[in-house]
């Protein structure tokens, strides 16, 4: 599809420009490392644990080596000759490139076997033979807390976040991180409080499953290293793989094509370390793509734990609230310990809470690491915290949506942390939800063996802080104008959206601007594509760089006497005696942050808040326990939209998917750690069955002053409401309350058999 | 072990070496770099690989390709300009990553081949097969909507 350049005076942002890449999409000619095959190329296949925590006696390789077609088979002591501390991650250096010493999980990475036919590497996993000495393991996360089972015999901080320095060298204990957070004096407020009230939730730990599976290819040479990988951080991974192999950043070149899914699965540091290691071991192209059955053993959303207790005043008034929260880590901290504090300090719900106290804590264990998943960690908080608030309005005779009123967290007041709520329409959103759910008109409760409710609930979030995005924007001799930024196109269209803030600037109809996917080598550095950051961070680095070239044009219009409103080829023309040359604009973007205090408590603890309501009318058949969501509705604070269209698409997706981790998915691992339903046939994501009857989309009328033409991040924020309004509703229709995550028809039977 | 099979992809007269285990995506994506109908559950579970043979959905991932001799396979890539599906797909903004897209398609078409003005209900079972994590599943079926719409104009 050629796209001709065009000036406009036509608004680029706020129109729901269809995808720039969706010729490319449609057409199965989308770029993805899942394509990519290079001449010489060798597939790696991957060798697992089969305990979920031993010491490694002995690994036996031969009968895999001497298999026809295999080119090496590499264990994590060969990695250790080349890397002598080959341990990554972003919070930690905990995780090994491949086992070394000890194995922490079932699926863990103990071996590689290399061939030119994938089929051959995979049948020589089958030969190698590996003898565990079997260790104590611990998969809750509340028990991990005093378990004699210790996952890590030290912690290895990486040194990068000041707030974590201090669990340097701390032994005998699987708390990674511990974050509290003090406001007031809750203990003492809760004592005084008319009425309290102590819940208990749980969370289960899921798969993102993308439809990509995780995918990485590493090409080298003597000094130099390529890697193509599908993942949300390039920038990050240059610098990781930097680090270990002691390397100058310039030497790594990180580059990523389109994305099929993240979610957060795809982020730091996955496949990338081992296929650079295989690939400077061997100095052959390496590829490893992962199975969808192997992506369950790479990363996954925390399964939580979490104790909620809120004193309330006669008048109705939430005065304290204590919040516990444990969050089951697996065997690798990957960002767990951010998870922890960065959603932790929004563990008391979007309410004005004079008390508060927060405990929150990262345990590892000896199940599959747990990372980001569409929320980073807001869907758990919030299903506890909107939940216990339903129980808590229920018992006190009030009505759900009143209670939550009395309570809100308004514009101008200051939230557990202390930093002062702005831009964040959370008042609104509850006002909406409240009318588009019709909450004042009579409703039909159904009869006999289907019975009917509806239940609400909201949500909110902080953007994670502080962090930095970067973004080059040029405009060419003939004025056509192109992108260069590290954001990646997961499916978010942030290609999109950054091409309709640059044709804002720059009056270019966004079909017309090019974006140029990641690589390092060309791209600028961006933190990483993550927590609803892109359009606000890299949204506002894009029109910083656009508005530096609008800038230097006009200076240049100027320098050579040209009148303003002279087209863009007449400057280069003038400039340079013909077509040639172009501008480069740079931006870069980071927002203020203030480091929380010894009590958790900061000023300014994020740019910017999400907001999330959802609505749910179900229905719950009696017989079955099954659960069918009717209505769903939406309603989300996300600034001034760029792209209505896609805005809406993100919203409903994100409930959608969340819809999956409220109702039946589950990861289900036997007494031993071992996972029983790694694969589409016992794993069920939703599919156009599981769609409720209606769904309701709307972003309320909203500005973030600080974002991008008044924009903001969104996501996430479909996910938030929709365990909470879920199990809210089921309590509303049959009066039984669930508590753990999923709610699937045989939990739902077993409340009901309770009950009766 | 290998063996050549002749067949028509795309409409081309083609042919391909390939092994008894050979998936047709395998050669698909091996032999003539088509990378449209693309493995992801591996079990014929998503729909990710779908390709039609003979005119019928198959999972390529499960389909054998030593099957398809003689046969007419037709992928994502056949067809010049985009059809009315596509255009609907697009139109809809029915998909965010992409990568499950091509099957979606390749079953729309199926379906509007069958019937040709499909029911709401008729469209979520029909296209039940097909997974897609970013869930655009309301946009799907208002593009197999607006792509019978625009196959009962033309």
């Amino acid at each position: 599809m050629k796209r001709a350049t065009q000036s406009t005076e036509t608004p680029q942002v706020g129109r729901s420009v269809p995808r720039l890449e969706s010729w490319l999409k449609v057409t199965g000619r989308a770029e993805y490392v899942h394509n990519l095959r290079l001449p010489g190329m060798l597939y790696g296949k991957i060798f697992r644990s089969t305990v979920a925590h031993g010491r490694i006696r002995r690994i036996d390789a031969a009968a895999a080596q001497a298999l026809c077609g295999v080119h090496r088979v590499v264990t994590g002591e060969d990695v250790r000759k080349l890397i002598p501390q080959p341990y990554y991650g972003p919070a930690f250096h905990d995780q090994p490139v491949l086992a070394l010493d000890k194995v922490r999980y079932v699926g863990e990475p103990v071996a590689v076997v290399l061939a030119a036919d994938p089929h051959v590497a995979e049948e020589a996993t089958h030969l190698i033979v590996a003898e565990y000495e079997e260790l104590p393991a611990v998969y809750d996360e509340v028990e991990a807390v005093n378990s004699r089972a210790i996952v890590h015999e030290e912690l290895r901080p990486a040194g990068t976040f000041p707030d974590l320095k201090h669990l340097k060298g701390r032994t005998n204990t699987n708390v990674a991180l511990d974050f509290h957070l003090r406001r007031g004096n809750a203990p003492e407020a809760m004592k005084k409080a008319d009425r309290v009230f102590e819940h208990r939730f749980r969370t289960q730990q899921v798969m993102h499953t993308p439809m990509e599976p995780l995918v990485s290819v590493a090409e080298s040479s003597e000094t130099s290293l390529t890697i193509h990988t599908a993942s949300q951080s390039p920038s990050f991974v240059r610098m990781e793989l930097a680090r270990l192999l002691g390397w100058a950043e310039n030497r790594i070149r990180v580059r990523v094509p389109f994305l099929g899914g993240g979610f957060g699965a795809k982020l730091y540091i996955k496949l990338e370390a081992l296929v650079a290691v295989l690939s400077l071991m061997t100095r052959k192209p390496v590829k490893i793509a992962l199975s969808m059955e192997e992506q369950f053993f790479t990363i996954t959303k925390h399964a939580s734990t979490f104790r909620i207790k809120s004193g309330v005043a006669k008048d109705g008034r939430i005065v304290a609230r204590e919040c516990e929260v444990w969050w089951n880590g697996g065997a690798y901290a990957d960002i767990g310990p951010r998870v922890t504090q960065k959603s932790g300090f929004t563990a008391s719900g979007p309410y004005d809470i004079e008390h508060v106290a927060v405990d929150s804590y990262a345990l590892y264990t000896n199940l599959p690491p747990a990372g980001a998943l569409r929320g980073f960690g807001i869907p758990q908080l919030v299903w506890a915290y909107e939940s216990h608030t339903d129980l808590m309005a229920r018992e006190l005779g009030v009505d759900p949506i009143e209670f939550r009123r009395g309570n809100l967290l308004r514009e101008g007041r200051p939230q557990a942390t202390g930093t002062v709520m702005r831009d964040a329409a959370i008042e609104k959103v509850l006002e909406r939800l409240s009318s588009l759910m019709n909450w004042e008109r009579r409703f039909d409760r159904g009869t006999g063996t289907l019975r009917r409710g509806r239940g609400i609930a909201i949500g909110f979030k902080a953007c994670v802080s502080p962090t930095t995005s970067l973004a080059t924007v040029n405009v060419n001799a003939d004025g056509s104008c192109i992108v260069y930024c590290s954001t990646a196109d997961m499916g978010q269209g942030s290609d999109t959206a950054m091409a309709q803030i640059a044709g804002e600037v720059l009056n270019m109809a966004a079909e017309s601007v090019t974006v140029v996917h990641s690589d390092t080598d060309v791209t600028p550095y961006d933190m990483a594509t993550l927590g609803s950051r892109s359009l606000f961070h890299m949204g506002n680095a894009v029109r910083l760089a656009a508005e530096d070239a609008r800038k230097k044009l006009r200076e240049l219009r100027k320098e050579l006497q040209l009148p303003p409103d002279c087209d863009i080829p007449e400057i280069f023309k003038k400039k340079y005696g013909m077509q040639a040359g172009h501008v480069a604009g740079t931006g870069s973007f980071i927002p203020g942050y203030k480091s929380p205090d010894q009590n958790g408590l900061s000023d300014n603890a994020t740019p910017f808040w999400m907001v999330g309501g959802t609505g749910v009318e179900l229905e719950v058949d009696t017989e079955t326990g099954r659960v069918r969501i009717t209505r769903l509705v939406n309603v989300a604070d996300v600034g001034t939209p760029i792209n209505p269209k896609i805005v809406e698409t993100q919203l409903s997706g994100a409930a959608i998917m969340q819809l999956g981790f409220s109702l039946f998915e589950k990861m289900e691992f036997d007494a031993a750690g071992q996972l029983r339903n790694a694969s589409f046939a016992e794993y069920k994501i939703p599919g156009l069955l599981d769609l409720p009857g209606e769904i309701v989309n709307e972003a309320v009328v909203a500005e973030q002053k600080s974002g991008p033409f008044g924009a903001k991040g969104v996501g996430e924020t479909g996910t938030f409401g929709v365990s909470p309004a879920i199990a809210n509703a089921i309590h509303d229709a049959v009066g039984v309350r669930l508590t753990s995550l999923p709610m699937n028809p045989q939990a739902v039977w077993e409340k009901l058999g309770e009950a009766r | 072990m290998r063996k050549e099979i002749h067949f028509r992809l795309n409409g081309e007269a083609v042919s391909a070496q390939v092994a008894p285990h050979e998936s047709l995506v395998e050669v698909l994506r091996d032999a003539f770099g088509l990378h449209g109908a693309r493995e992801s559950c591996g079990q014929g579970m998503c729909g990710c690989c779908t390709v039609l043979v003979n005119a019928r959905a198959v999972s390529g991932c499960l389909y054998l390709a030593s099957l398809c001799e003689n046969a007419q396979v037709q992928t994502i890539e056949g067809g010049g300009e985009l059809d009315a599906v596509q255009q609907a797909f697009v139109e809809a903004s029915a998909f965010q990553c992409g990568f499950c897209t091509p099957g979606f398609v390749l079953m729309t078409r199926q379906l509007l081949e069958e019937r040709s003005d499909p029911s709401e209900e008729e469209i979520r079972h029909y296209l039940s097969g097909n997974l897609c994590r970013c869930a655009a599943y309301p946009e799907i079926i208002e593009a197999v909507k607006l792509a019978a719409k625009k196959r009962s104009k033309s």
